[in-house]
């Protein structure tokens, strides 16, 4: 009772809004007009929000907070850096949320949270009560690892792209900029890191439009792991098959030092290499806002939680998805399984919100599909099934796998999982 | 090769048999959740976007029998095989139960 009434006095403005169109009709379900809030609606926040609604009846009222009007997805968004597909073929409104779910869009910011008065600060100005929270807020960088690119300027001119929006676009111009002859130069950081194979991908997709329109031009992929993290004889296979001649591979670089103004790499042990374009991936950690409110209990990175409700370890009441969280064995950070946390999470939110004990078997899917060519695809699969034991998930023994080849028919597939993926996580 | 076939479709039947009496004792809500690592590609309600198969209203037995091809290898696959090894037969069978009882 308490809670409501906080949630009420503090709405305020447009806040006050949006709750209270949901308020009128909130009131009959087993939710009792609960309040949920999500921060970030990426594969994991828009699920969470969408799958609370559904399943509490619209009993529980939801609120996400993204300051994006649309979301932009990073799966396909490599094959808006190929030229083959454009920046609207991967964005979606968020208003089907809103109009179909009755989930309350705030287009704010969270600058903070108070854990013992469950609230949350905007950046507007605001604040928002809540008997849960969801964190979901994707990855942040780890600038402090590359000194240049703290220096002015440095981050707009070598740009990592791997947060899909203007940064695609802009990395998309830098190469059609540059000349024919040029190299475009890719650094992958150790693992873990958002979308495993998403780099390798990468590869292909500015190789292929090397390959038609500056046949010239070369890839050359410094990765600081041993090997490809991922898919790593489909992609091997296409680089010498489709790529031969542009696509040049060096395992163990380790970057340790951008140069922007001179667009240079500098690493551990080898010698520095310039380039015309550098699009450098830097290490990466649990979003802004989880690390700052003291969820990133894995080596000060990510974020570990309980997998039967995806509470946060180290705080009561807030739960975070994605790709912040501290991975179980052999679980990628992708979009796909950032959907399956939002899920999962939905349910026991539900469960807890309604007095029912949250599902003790939860599984989860992967499926991640990566264009070589502009046309055919590869996949990895996987199952994965919570361990009452050991209290975290594991691949069920037997299932999942990849491709055998790359093919048309797949990257049919390929397509129609991202159409998929968005209608569930969005529509 | 003919009875070969008609041993396996009898020996289909009893396991579809004891599964079924399984199922039943599954918690709902647990199917509920099940399903929806389906749902990423075969649409929330079971109608999916162009380019995917939709489950929703299908025959129980046609998609448990398909479900069990795709995990055994009978029927071939790009990836359906390799995630329907993930689940057990009784939740194999829960999940067609779940998808056929739902609208076209």
């Amino acid at each position: 009772m308490k809670r409501r009434q906080f949630v009420q006095t503090a709405g305020a403005g447009s806040i006050l809004g949006a709750l209270g169109m949901v308020a009128g009709c909130a009131t009959s379900g087993a939710g009792n007009g609960a309040h949920v809030v999500i921060v970030g609606g990426g594969f994991g926040g828009a699920t969470a929000a969408k799958y609370i609604r559904l399943w509490s009846d619209q009993s529980i009222r939801v609120t996400l907070v993204e300051p994006n009007a649309s979301f932009v997805s990073c799966p396909i968004s490599n094959l808006v850096l190929g030229g083959t597909r454009t920046m609207a073929d991967i964005t979606t409104p968020y208003d089907n949320l809103a109009r179909r779910h009755g989930v309350n869009l705030v287009r704010d910011r969270v600058t903070g949270i108070d854990a013992d008065k469950r609230i949350v600060r905007l950046a507007g100005g605001g604040e928002l009560g809540y008997d849960r929270l969801i964190l979901s807020p994707g990855i942040d960088f780890m600038w402090e690892t590359l000194p240049g690119m703290n220096k002015p300027g440095a981050q707009d001119k070598v740009l990592h792209a791997w947060k899909a929006g203007p940064q695609t676009v802009a990395l998309r111009q830098q190469l059609e900029a540059m000349p024919d002859g040029g190299v475009y130069a890719l650094t992958i950081p150790l693992a873990p890191y958002r979308c495993p194979p998403g780099p390798y991908e990468r590869a292909c997709q500015v190789a292929s439009y090397l390959q038609k329109a500056k046949p010239k031009s070369k890839v050359v992929i410094f990765d600081a792991n041993d090997d490809v993290t991922s898919k790593g004889p489909l992609f091997k296979k296409a680089w010498a098959d489709r790529y031969k001649g542009i696509v040049e591979y060096r395992p163990k670089h380790t970057v340790v030092d951008v140069d922007a103004a001179t667009n240079t790499l500098k690493f551990e042990f080898n010698d520095d290499f310039k380039a015309a374009v550098l699009n450098v991936l830097p290490a990466m950690r649990a979003g802004d806002i989880a690390v700052k409110t003291g969820l990133a209990t894995a080596n000060k990175r990510w974020c570990e939680v309980d997998f039967l409700t995806h509470e946060a370890k180290a705080a009561r009441n807030i739960h975070v998805l994605g790709d912040s969280i501290q991975v179980a064995p052999l679980m990628p950070k992708s979009g796909h399984m950032a959907n399956q946390h939002g899920k999962t999470c939905a349910a026991a939110v539900v469960a807890l919100l309604t007095g029912k004990q949250p599902n003790t078997l939860p599984i989860y899917t992967n499926t991640c599909y990566s264009f070589v060519s502009a046309d055919e695809a590869v996949h990895v699969a996987s199952v994965h099934r919570y361990d009452a034991a050991q209290k975290t998930m594991l691949t069920v023994p037997g299932s999942g796998g990849v491709s055998t080849a790359a093919s048309e028919l797949e990257g049919g597939y390929a397509m129609a999982w991202a159409r998929n993926i968005w209608a569930d996580t969005l529509a | 090769m003919k009875r070969k076939i008609g041993i396996s479709a009898a020996g289909l039947l009893a396991l579809s048999m004891s599964g079924w009496t399984q199922a039943q004792t599954v918690d709902p809500l647990q199917v509920r959740g099940w399903a929806s690592t389906c749902a990423t590609c075969h649409g929330t309600a079971g109608v999916a976007q162009p380019g995917m198969d939709s489950l929703a209203g299908l025959n129980k037995d046609d998609l448990y029998k398909k479900m069990l091809d795709f995990k055994s290898g009978r029927k071939p696959a790009t990836l359906m095989h390799q995630l329907a090894k993930g689940y057990s037969d009784e939740q194999l069978q829960a999940l067609a139960a779940y998808y056929a009882a739902l609208n076209k």
